[in-house]
């Protein structure tokens, strides 16, 4: 039903753009309101999801330790998995944001012969780390459109995606790449079935709305271009603050910036913050650190506490008896 | 009631298939053997703890405050403001489901509301109705929903099926760390005082007499020079217990459960037989006689107060440091909040080894060291003359108890301790230990009899991991770091791996140690006699 749902939605974008396609006029809501007004959502958006974080305290020092910490001086520290100190927790956190660190450690688990077994279960880190890091590449791909004269580092970068030289033009490695593993999270979702048991409309939509994204770009690339001119006047209108309606753009262009812009809008508000959340995750970006200095609590307040001159109060006389030696005779 | 519970033969065969109905639809069923009874009354009333009343969960009617749902709510807005953990715990999942099949409950019972993600999703579908925009306005489209009383119920049956382990912070790519859910959980449960009594009567014990077991201080007394006889008749020396002694150097802190319970017991009398051996001027406390808090089972306020009066007890005593022995959940609570909630310790001074002058340069804040530690730094610099021979009759591995492993890092030192006491040592399979150790199915409060069938089937896991080197290696005991994994490893292998028993690490240590003045001894601490030497085995 959420799958359902959430292919519904999409396809509803679709009219929408299409919709904005045949009537003229409306241009500059669909090439300068919408794709704008999605960035500034997205922006502030952001920096709000952030903030509703970062304020909030972090009362106690809770760590998850997977590896040895810093103890005796023999014993050998797992300086990434149990950092001691800030420079290794920056360390931990570099594998954990770069190459998934956590995720590699998936297993699948299975009976067999009445025992559980956990066979190793690489394909999740594999396919989630080749989606992030291809829609990485296709983002920096696309900083083409927005500054002139192109940087030499996307130019770069772009060679180097389409290294292999495959057709005309050039196949991106990271558009195949970003479509194969999207699908297999798609097919993940919808083929296992505790996964499909646990899903929301909302983790469907992402995954779906980020592969019409793809398909649709490439489609432009390979099949329907575009003028690449007129969307880089309109680009760099954006930011340069010079709004430019492009002339005639056919309506896959239209679905295309559609979905873009409400990714955009909604990611601040959906688990796609993962992005900038896992940074302030406190049991990946704390030391493990708390007996050697003390971690503070900024609302730490007194509690009702039982003292020892109450509890030798309530025993005093079977203390004596028992020859305990006692505050007070 | 009488519980029965499946045979080990008919546990195993686990279905991993979800119900047909979405989990939202799915009520809870408080089957026999899978829930733990009600927190009595007289416990609340004594720690002050809102609701006091005579119910059980199974029981149509809660009797819950007219206004519990406002409590909740507001319960819930206060802590999204105070835990960062909390709020972004509720916010960040992404459902990938890595967690799912790493959590000893569902591995063992299949139901997916034991998935570490589902089980969060319970409070998160509420957290979204009322804390979020999409909840508000799309309700169940966004995964929000109503709390209900049968939310309610919900919660108390599947936040009392965690353990608080942390194994799958472990493998989340966001570090979300379930135990934290539960913790909060259990923390809004208690608002409106439904609570379990496994776990609010040995805190009500704890805050009066000072340990769990509510041992009144001559009880204690007792039972530490019963063992003090027992060590005498199997070693012929002749030791002293220092209790409540000022002027005392160090103050010894361990869970009651090593002085009052089989084969905790055992470990204890290892603690007195090293402490005597090397001279250690030290005492025990009966006003904090207990390392153990339930507290961190019920909320961080009341792991506060019954933490409170470790830190009392040594500047009473006038301490220079703390040792604390082997405990799991109590050393979480010694390492990760301690010093936060009570410190700072500015009346103790950094712990140094009196024996071996090693300065403890990793607790030279909270100042309280462990034992595995202290032993271990003892072995290093040659101060313990040991004879690992007197265990060979013993084949054992060793379970990493959750909380010094996931919550302390604690892994080389009581290897290295147990690897000089004894000649037999295998280790379980890889994914079964060190970070990735699997729960005893009992921590967290969930250790008592009527809850008899989910302990049995959480560790599960870890009891298959145990049969593994017991059928590869002959394996016949288990050693570990924790007063709860000795009392339920014993009837979590009695139930899975019969043959196999449980022992500390420093009952280990006390087997092999050789003391000064000890007669010819033929037994281990159990009264077991030590293997004969064969040439060929002899040291």
């Amino acid at each position: 039903m959420n799958m359902v749902f959430s292919l519904l939605a999409i396809v509803i974008l679709i009219f929408i753009a299409m919709g904005g396609a045949a009537i003229a006029g409306l241009k500059p809501v669909f090439f300068v309101v919408i794709p704008c007004g999605a960035f500034a959502v997205f922006v502030a958006g952001f920096i709000h999801r952030i903030l509703s974080w970062g304020r909030l305290p972090v009362p106690f020092s809770i760590p998850t330790t997977c590896g040895q910490a810093k103890s005796l001086p023999w014993i050998k520290c797992d300086y990434l998995e149990s950092p001691p100190c800030t420079a290794t927790v920056i360390g931990r956190m570099a594998l954990e944001v770069l190459l998934f660190r956590s995720l590699f450690r998936n297993t699948r688990l299975y009976l067999y012969d009445e025992r559980p077994v956990y066979s190793s279960a690489k394909w999740l880190w594999f396919f989630a780390l080749l989606f992030h890091w291809s829609l990485l590449v296709i983002i920096l791909r696309h900083m083409r459109f927005f500054i002139e004269p192109v940087a030499p580092l996307i130019n770069g970068l772009a060679a180097i995606d389409g290294f292999f030289d495959i057709a005309i033009p050039t196949i991106f490695l990271s558009d195949a790449a970003i479509v194969l593993a999207l699908t297999f999270l798609f097919l993940r979702r919808v083929v296992v079935r505790e996964l499909r048991y646990i899903s929301l409309l909302t983790d469907y939509f992402a995954v779906v709305l980020i592969l019409c994204v793809a398909i649709t770009g490439i489609l432009m690339r390979h099949f329907f271009p575009v003028d690449i001119e007129e969307v880089k006047t309109m680009a760099l209108g954006w930011v340069t603050f010079a709004p430019y309606v492009p002339k005639e753009m056919s309506a896959l262009f239209y679905i295309h910036l559609l979905f873009v812009s409400v990714l955009l809008a909604w990611f601040p508000f959906s688990k796609l913050m993962h992005m900038g959340g896992v940074f302030l995750s406190p049991t990946r970006n704390m030391a493990n650190d708390s007996r050697m200095s003390r971690h503070f609590n900024p609302w730490n307040a007194p509690v009702k506490v039982h003292t020892y001159e109450e509890y030798e109060d309530e025993y005093r006389d079977k203390m004596k008896a028992a020859g305990l030696p006692l505050d007070k005779e | 009631m009488s519980i029965k519970i499946p045979k080990p033969e008919e546990m195993i065969r686990v279905s991993y298939k979800p119900p047909r109905t979405p989990w939202m639809d799915t009520p809870v069923d408080f089957r026999p053997g899978t829930w733990s009874y009600s927190g009595a009354a007289k416990n609340l009333i004594y720690l002050d703890l809102p609701n006091p009343r005579a119910w059980q969960p199974y029981e149509e009617d809660w009797k819950l405050p007219e206004n519990w749902k406002d409590i909740i709510i507001e319960g819930m807005r206060e802590r999204l403001g105070k835990y960062r953990s909390f709020k972004l715990f509720m916010d960040l999942c992404v459902r990938c489901g890595a967690c799912a099949d790493k959590c000893h409950f569902y591995m063992g019972s299949g139901d997916p509301k034991n998935m570490p993600v589902l089980r969060a999703e319970l409070l998160r579908s509420v957290y979204r109705r009322y804390f979020t925009e999409s909840g508000r306005r799309f309700g169940r489209l966004a995964g929000a929903r109503d709390l209900t009383v049968n939310v309610l119920k919900e919660w108390f049956y599947y936040f009392y099926q965690c353990t608080e382990c942390r194994r799958c912070s472990v493998y989340c790519p966001y570090g979300i760390d379930q135990a934290e859910i539960t913790i909060m959980g259990r923390e809004l449960l208690n608002l409106v005082g439904c609570n379990i009594n496994w776990v609010i009567e040995p805190v009500a014990n704890s805050f009066r007499t000072g340990n769990h077991l509510g041992i009144q201080p001559g009880g204690v007394k007792d039972m530490l020079e019963f063992l003090a006889e027992d060590i005498e008749e199997r070693t012929g020396v002749k030791l002293e217990v220092p209790i409540n002694k000022k002027g005392a150097d160090i103050l010894f802190i361990t869970p009651s459960g090593d002085y009052f319970a089989d084969p905790g017991t055992y470990t204890c009398m290892g603690y007195m037989m090293l402490f005597h051996e090397i001279g250690l001027n030290y005492t025990f406390s009966t006003y904090a006689s207990e390392g153990g808090n339930f507290g961190l089972f019920t909320s961080h306020e009341m792991v506060k107060r019954l933490n409170n009066k470790i830190y009392a007890e040594a500047k009473r005593l006038g301490v220079k440091w703390i040792l604390g022995g082997e405990c799991g959940h109590m050393w979480r609570v010694i390492h990760e909040y301690m010093d936060t909630m009570n410190g700072p310790a500015d009346f103790l001074e950094e712990p140094v080894s009196p024996i071996t002058g090693t300065l403890f340069e990793n607790a030279r804040s909270t100042k309280m060291v462990h034992i595995a530690e202290f032993t271990a730094d003892l072995i290093k610099h040659g101060k313990l003359k040991l004879d690992p021979a007197r265990n060979d009759h013993l084949r054992i591995t060793f379970h990493d108890s959750c909380n010094p492993a996931r919550g302390m890092g604690l892994f080389e030192e009581p290897r290295y301790v147990i690897k000089n006491s004894v000649r037999h040592f295998y280790e379980m399979p890889e994914d079964t230990i060190r970070e990735k150790t699997l729960c005893c199915g009992g921590g967290a409060g969930l250790g008592n009899d009527e809850n008899i069938e989910m302990r049995m089937r959480g560790g599960m896991p870890r009891a298959m991991a145990v049969k593994h080197v017991k059928e590869k290696h002959g394996v016949n005991r288990i050693a570990c770091m924790c007063a709860i994994d000795r009392s339920t490893l014993t009837s979590l292998m009695e139930y899975w791996v019969p043959g196999v028993t449980v022992t500390g690490v420093h009952e280990l240590v006390a087997n092999a140690l050789v003391m000064k003045g000890e007669k010819d001894r033929t037994t281990d601490l159990r009264g077991e006699p030590f293997k004969e030497k064969t040439d060929d085995e002899a040291l």
